[in-house]
């Protein structure tokens, strides 16, 4: 089946502008310098993420493509992003059953008793990037901040591997990365949205169930996708702030 | 009995103690503390850039298109045309910034299929998905889909 | 996976927090307690407790001196550990807490110990030689005015400092408690009792220390106990365990009754994974027992002997206790899932940085170290009473 002719015309015509755009990032992303890319002013910026539990089908790309963008150990059990497989049945509703085979890393496997009753859904996990971070709270020293741009970053050189924030965090997104003795989580792969790209598990994603998104510009779908859809954050009795919008997350999930 | 001067020289000298470990603390918080931390908030400022100095490792579609332009224009055409290069072909960073040096390995031309499209209750049910071992029980998706714009031949 | 039931996050598979962060909360608590007893004497003039009044300022200082060990231990980065001090983030409790243990540490014990001793050290430096002299010399400042007024400015400087001390005591075991408690991710740990549960189990804890310290000093030094002393200790124990476990009632009562999202998961590894450590060592055998115990021991007028072996047993039992509830407060809130879904293991090594071994060692070093002070700077020495410079007069 083919696209008419407009999708199609739409579709090169993105392309082409993408790529005279990323051809002179690309100079300056293999130069290294970030300095030099085109400007990137923090507060022009404030990062969050739209997450639509329709579309994912539990793939594990995202998985698989953030441990290779950010060398996240796979020996230890550790994970910057992870996906959940929910299996709810609606007669016991409070108590889904739940699991995340090494992170989602493989994918899922088909379940033995295919019960066509059950409620079940993917859900792609990450750090939230906490507007009122409890994790940045707690931190003694000033090693994990929020930064202008709303992403909550980890200062390696300055951590001191207490696990306080590990303790703080709702989500169980934060891990000690066993190379470093340092705490280690989604950075929303700050060293590529800095440079006009996007994250590797947005970037990756098959089924555009994981979108980067910039609240602050003001043509991001980001708002479209808010206005238009049920969209729901985790735990929001935490009053943590996240930024990790769902669609159609069920009130099944932890 | 009213103390006199000289009973107070031992506090005194406590005080002076006191004194002396207080400076010798802001002293060394003056020597330590590195230069840019605290002015955006209670962290370092050279935390930032050393977060964005990672390595790219995965290329992004939009520089794979420079040079394979006619592969993103097949794909356009396609149910495939939101499916990222990357997301079949692996990381390409490496490729992009040494094309003939670096060649990327080829996607197994049935697995890689396979981690998306095999068959599993939990998945939407609007998205494609078959039973490989009765769809095809083996052998390559790509003999009768063509991959950049799968076709159901 | 191994050792986890139910679902867990995946980072979740293995404890943060180890065994010597269950140890960290049971040595301040220990400080705390035995301050408290101390001043029951300097402030609330509680005569009785006299001979236990300088052992359990050692004892304070003792403690607090290997506190910070096991923090160092388990850091990923112990020679980051100052920068808690240079650039503290003041919204951590973590981070002012450093400053609390220092004020403590400097101000209360250090100070109140020096001006209770001066007069002993200077008498010492005097009649010593050597590297003693030196030792004693320094100690004392080189000053060596033990004028009866100038013992009374220090009597009068002492009394402050405890009664500073006090709220000081408080609000080093109450922030170990606010710690926990602050924590909104872990319901376990959330709740707005907590510090005071940790500031009343400390005194306790402490106040049973302190006995069962005195009784291995007479016994070491074949000296007859004290028995109105133990007898008012052992009171003032049963009075703090009293408040200890109707706090800790209160909080299990409200959980069971309200009944949040949590409940359910925690219920159930109280049952299971906790049912030793929670219902056998920490309220029955901790607290009840020794409760009955002492409770009796108010109500009945037993033997002397009798008595002498109630304290020890209760006040042995009380100490595990306390022990036994550091551990179920830090390892149980790590054993269920924040999904409230699932649970893990602690897998506790033996021989590691943070296994039982470091435990062990950081446990008996706190009783080396108080052998060491007492050598210094003894306690008992001028016959009955053993009160120390504010007692002259």
């Amino acid at each position: 089946m083919d696209q008419d002719r407009r999708t199609f015309l739409g579709q090169t015509g993105k392309l082409l502008v993408l790529t005279a755009s990323a051809a002179i990032a690309w100079e300056h992303v293999l130069a290294g310098r970030p300095e030099e890319a085109p400007n990137y002013r923090a507060t022009d910026h404030w990062w969050g993420m739209a997450v639509d539990i329709e579309k994912c089908i539990g793939c594990g790309t995202c998985v698989r493509a953030c441990k290779t963008e950010n060398d996240v150990p796979h020996e230890a059990f550790t994970f910057r992003t992870w996906v959940e497989r929910y299996v709810v049945d609606p007669a016991d509703y409070e108590h889904p059953k739940v699991e995340s085979p090494n992170g989602g890393y493989d994918g899922f496997h088909e379940r033995e008793v295919r019960d066509p009753n059950l409620k079940m859904f993917y859900v792609p996990k990450l750090c939230n990037h906490c507007a009122h971070s409890p994790c940045v709270q707690v931190c003694p020293v000033g090693a994990t901040f929020e930064s202008q741009d709303g992403v909550v970053l980890v200062d390696k050189s300055y951590c001191l591997g207490c696990r306080y924030c590990v303790q703080a965090c709702p989500y169980g997104c934060r891990f000690i990365d066993p190379r470093t003795h340092t705490v280690d989580k989604c950075s929303l792969c700050y060293h590529r949205i800095t440079k006009g790209l996007t994250t590797a598990c947005c970037e990756t994603c098959p089924t555009g169930a994981r979108v980067l998104a910039d609240l602050k510009d003001k043509n991001d779908p980001i708002h479209a996708f808010l206005r238009e859809h049920k969209v729901q954050v985790l735990k929001p009795q935490m009053a943590t702030g996240s930024k990790m919008y769902y669609n159609g997350l069920d009130g099944s999930v932890r | 009995m009213k103390p006199r001067a000289s009973d107070y020289v031992h506090l005194v000298r406590m005080a002076g103690l006191f004194a002396v470990g207080i400076t010798a603390f802001l002293v060394l918080r003056w020597l330590m503390v590195p230069a840019d931390f605290g002015e955006l908030g209670h962290y370092r400022t050279g935390a930032v850039p050393d977060n964005m100095a990672r390595p790219i490792v995965y290329a992004g579609q939009a520089v794979c298109v420079e040079c394979h332009a006619d592969v993103a224009e097949l794909r356009a055409r396609g149910k495939h045309v939101r499916v990222a290069c990357e997301s079949c072909h692996g990381a390409l960073a490496a490729h992009a910034s040494n094309p003939d040096g670096q060649k990327p390995v080829r996607p197994d031309p049935r697995r890689t299929c396979i981690s998306c499209h095999s068959a599993n209750i939990s998945k939407p049910k609007s998205f494609p998905q078959v039973v490989p071992e009765e769809h095809a029980p083996e052998g390559s998706c790509a003999a009768c889909h063509a991959v950049h714009n799968p076709k159901i031949s | 996976m191994p050792g986890v039931e139910g679902f867990i996050y995946p980072n979740e598979l293995e404890l943060q927090w180890s065994v010597l962060i269950v140890l960290y909360p049971f040595i301040t608590g220990l400080v705390a307690g035995a301050f408290i007893l101390a001043s029951l004497e300097r402030v609330f003039n509680v005569q009785a407790v006299k001979p236990t009044y300088r052992l359990a300022l050692l004892t304070a200082l003792a403690f607090l001196l290997v506190a910070p060990l096991p923090l160092q231990l388990h850091l990923g980065h112990p020679e980051r550990s100052l920068e808690m001090y240079l650039t503290p983030h003041t919204q951590s409790a973590m981070a002012m807490f450093g400053f609390v243990y220092l004020w403590y540490l400097m101000v209360v014990l250090v100070l109140e110990i020096w001006l209770d001793y001066r007069r002993d050290i200077v008498l010492k430096w005097r009649a010593s030689t050597g590297i003693s002299r030196l030792l004693y010399g320094a100690m004392a400042l080189w000053s060596d005015n033990i004028s009866e007024s100038a013992l009374k400015l220090d009597d009068r400087l002492g009394r402050a400092l405890t009664v500073i001390g006090i709220p000081s005591a408080f609000l080093l075991h109450g922030y170990v408690g606010f710690i926990f408690g602050s924590i909104k991710a872990n319901p376990w740990w959330s709740t707005p009792l907590m510090p005071i549960v940790f500031l009343f189990s400390a005194i306790v804890s402490g106040i049973a220390c302190i006995l069962l310290l005195y009784f291995v000093t007479c016994w070491l030094r074949r000296v007859p106990v004290d028995m109105p002393c133990v007898d008012t200790i052992a009171k003032y124990l049963y009075y703090a365990f009293l408040v200890d476990f109707s706090l800790e009632m209160l909080d299990l009562i409200h959980r069971l009754y309200e009944a949040d999202e949590s409940f359910r998961a925690l219920d159930f590894m109280v049952k299971t994974r906790l049912f030793t450590s929670q219902i056998v060592l920490q309220i029955v055998l901790g607290t009840l027992v020794p409760l009955a115990l002492l409770g009796l021991s108010q109500l009945v007028t037993f033997r002397e002997k009798t008595r002498r072996a109630l304290y020890v047993l209760a006040g042995s039992l009380t100490l595990m206790g306390i022990f036994a509830m550091r551990w179920n407060v830090v390892i149980g809130g790590q054993l269920f899932s924040k999904s409230f879904l699932g649970y893990t293991t602690y897998k506790m090594e033996f021989a590691t940085r943070e296994g039982l071994l470091p435990a062990i060692v950081l446990m008996i070093l706190p009783f080396v170290i108080l052998g060491v002070l007492i050598r210094l700077l003894p306690p008992w020495g001028h016959g009955e009473g053993d009160r120390g410079t504010h007692a002259q007069g």
